[in-house]
């Protein structure tokens, strides 16, 4: 056997051994086997711990079920449903979500997307100062819950001092206190706003502010009709996502704050399903809740296709 | 050689296969995590001693306590043998069928009679006055408060406050002293405030404060038995104590709006207040030097009686109950036995547990043995509770969402915020068909 001949073969058989196609072969594995084994187990797991969780917890929520007591479940209709659409306790946690999902989401779009239009632009150490800008939505929520509490602290707190507002009560205060939780929300996520900002901005072609400086176009008109047009469908699935984790909230309102007024629908599940044990009736108001957040996610969806089609 | 072989071999075989009921040599008592779980471990660890049984005390946080107790019962898991529950569960715990019935065992051995009366009908029986029981009272406790003695005892202090008020500053005789004490006291410009109160709405902070108030004034929560609420709940004595709370509240530290046993230490520790209601289990931390610079400083007295000298304080601690899906309850019974002792008793109140047995709480060597321990001997004599049902997280979330608008925010009148309690917990009692 000749070297090139040699090499021809030590080159098949390495190729042999790299395709996983030949060694599947080899052994009578389909493309459809490997398919399906990595497809499978990943449906298995969906179905486990996604689909039949989701599935069972409606069926409880048409019952009586407590968790807390060894008695069977009965069927109640749409007693749970009925029950918490005519509760004034309820409303009052949809009234303070939605008033939350308002100020935090809306502010983090302003700060996000105000900072985004700041960084684009050449300066130095931009990349340090992007990272720093970032450190906030790194953080775990206790951590920043406890930590803005004391920042918010009446008598040794920071905010306080810095604003000159003597032993203004942010927290006890149930004016004030929804409002402080929002705006520790939109100090930790409107970087992400930021970040998906950027990615937008820094898409929109040059040319295209070089043809409306020639046409001498004004910085509020190029503003309206070149940048917020062609960074508004990355803008609007930073809201979705904000605003899906927004509705969602627990973590700060629960650790910052003791206020009915900032009691949010996820508060009020977690005492109804983990305090309370009323386990069927708390199964009803997650499908409410669910059903808010996809019929607020379709819209905004729909909004984004329209967007992309112009 | 062969046959003996095989005979060890079939005795071992045997031993495993009965698994957990001939090697029941492994306890788990649950419990949260505080000082009294440690004092319990190191108990514990007695009867190891003597028996050879292991008794391993597990504990998690506070505020997954109930949480992780309960999912456990509704798993019906054994992973605890034992559960030092607190006396609210007894519902929930005997109706749910998760705690095993004492009843016998108390008939058994006297324990209605050995231990003080008060913690067994509230850290054992359900449903109250009934005579079946369902846990060991364990861990007493009530709620009380510490005071700084020094603020008390300054000459210039009690000159100007004798001036003001007419008469001697000392530990209050009663809630109007108590107010009026924790007024003088409250000076926010000198960083100093009046009192510390607990706040905190999401489980039963809030509550315990407010219904020690209520009992003391002579309001009752409803009646137990009936489950009666309107014209109970919302009495003129209970509105009365609600806006007496509410005055405290004016008297405590900025940012007091959702505190519990934690902060109110501190409002001691770092002398933020004059006085502080705490669980006497707390108060150990108190009186020791390396975790309070004011222990030496600090005293301690019994909630003071209301206006008609009616005077009870707001009952804490838990009991030890045998959980019913343990697979070790006959080891979990012969515990108990060696529990309930008088000397294992002595042993548990000289660690530090608030011992419930009679004979050891009324003796000198206990009332004298901390400085509060006298305190606590008088508050459990007084001692009165929430709800037991098992609905009461339930109630406790209503009576929180009524209250603490009033309490915290000044929203409404204490006439409007029990009112409203009363209906909840009227259609909440209707809804379980306790109340036709």
């Amino acid at each position: 056997m000749t070297d090139v001949e040699r090499n021809r073969v030590v080159t098949t058989v390495a190729l042999e051994r790299l395709d996983p196609r030949s060694r599947a072969a080899a052994r009578g594995w389909s493309d459809l086997t490997i398919r399906n084994m990595f497809i499978i187990p990943t449906i298995v797991f969906l179905i486990v711990f996604n689909i039949f969780p989701l599935l069972y917890s409606l069926g409880y929520s048409f019952t009586d079920f407590r968790a807390s007591v060894s008695a069977p479940a009965n069927f109640v209709g749409l007693d749970n449903y009925q029950r918490l659409l005519s509760d004034p306790n309820i409303w009052r946690n949809f009234t303070v979500t939605a008033k939350y999902v308002i100020v935090s989401v809306g502010g983090q779009m302003i700060v996000g997307f105000g900072v985004a239009l700041l960084l684009n632009r050449s300066f130095p150490f931009k990349g340090f100062v992007t990272t720093l800008l970032l450190l906030p939505m790194m953080m775990s929520m206790a951590v920043v819950g406890l930590f803005w509490k004391l920042l918010y602290d009446p008598s040794w707190g920071i905010i306080n001092y810095a604003l000159g507002l003597g032993r203004f009560d942010w927290l006890s205060n149930p004016d004030m206190a929804l409002y402080a939780v929002a705006i520790t929300d939109i100090w930790m996520w409107s970087p992400f706003v930021m970040l998906l900002s950027l990615a937008g901005l820094s898409a929109v072609p040059k040319h295209l502010y070089e043809a409306a400086a020639i046409d001498r176009a004004s910085n509020w008109y190029t503003f309206t009709h070149i940048t917020l047009p062609l960074v508004s469908p990355l803008l609007l699935i930073a809201l979705i996502f904000r605003t899906m984790e927004a509705f969602k909230s627990f973590d700060l309102p629960f650790i910052m704050s003791g206020q009915p007024t900032t009691e949010v629908v996820a508060i009020r599940l977690y005492k109804m399903a983990f305090q309370e044990w009323q386990t069927g009736l708390s199964c009803a108001l997650a499908y409410i809740m669910l059903i808010v957040v996809i019929a607020i996610t379709n819209i905004y969806v729909k909004y984004l296709n329209r967007v992309k089609e112009r | 050689m062969r046959i003996k072989l095989t005979g060890m071999l079939a005795g071992i075989g045997l031993a495993l296969s009965s698994g957990t009921s001939v090697f029941a040599q492994e306890l788990t008592i649950f419990w949260a995590e505080w000082d009294p779980a440690n004092y319990l471990q190191e108990l514990v660890n007695e009867y190891t001693a003597e028996t050879g049984v292991t008794v391993r005390v597990e504990t998690t946080p506070w505020a997954d306590f109930q949480t992780k107790a309960f999912a456990e019962f509704n798993a019906h898991g054994d992973a605890y043998d034992m559960v030092v529950g607190d006396s609210q569960w007894l519902g929930a715990g005997s109706e749910g069928g998760h705690y095993v019935d004492l009843t016998e065992f108390f008939e058994e051995h006297k324990i209605a009679e050995t231990f003080v009366p008060a913690t067994v009908s509230a850290y054992a029986e359900y449903p109250k006055a009934s005579g079946k029981y369902w846990a060991v009272p364990t861990e007493g406790d009530a709620n009380g408060w510490a005071y700084r003695k020094d603020w008390f005892e300054d000459p210039e202090e009690m000159a100007a406050f004798k001036e003001k008020y007419g008469y001697d500053l000392d530990v209050p005789k009663d809630y109007q002293q108590l107010r009026d004490i924790a007024e003088f006291f409250h000076r926010p410009d000198e960083g100093r405030y009046g009192i510390a109160l607990y706040t905190d709405n999401s489980y039963d902070g809030l509550i315990m404060g407010v219904e020690q108030t209520i009992f003391t004034y002579g309001g009752e929560l409803g009646d137990y038995e009936s489950f009666k609420v309107q014209d109970i709940t919302n009495s003129p004595e209970n509105v009365e104590a609600l806006e007496m709370y509410r005055e405290l509240y004016q008297f405590t530290p900025p940012n007091w709006g959702k505190v519990f046993f934690l902060e109110n230490n501190q409002a001691i520790t770092e002398g933020l207040a004059a006085m502080s209601m705490n669980y006497f289990a707390f108060f150990p931390a108190l009186a020791n030097p390396a975790t309070n610079p004011n222990a030496d400083a600090t005293g301690y007295f019994v909630n003071p009686p209301g206006p008609t000298g009616a005077q009870h304080a707001a009952l804490g601690g838990q009991g030890l109950s045998i959980v019913s899906y343990s697979q070790n309850q006959e080891e979990a019974f012969k515990f108990l036995e060696w529990f309930i002792q008088e000397d294992v008793q002595k042993k548990w109140a000289e660690l530090g547990g608030y011992t419930c047995h009679a004979a050891v709480l009324e003796s000198e060597e206990f009332r004298n043995a901390t400085p509060f321990n006298e305190a606590f001997y008088q508050s459990m004599q007084i001692v009165k509770d929430f709800w037991a049902v098992p609905e009461y997280a339930e109630l406790l979330t209503q009576m929180n969402n009524r209250v603490y608008p009033y309490v915290v925010g000044g929203d409404g009148t204490a006439k409007d915020a029990l009112d409203g309690l009363a209906a909840d917990w009227e259609e909440t009692f209707t809804r379980y068909g306790r109340l036709n």
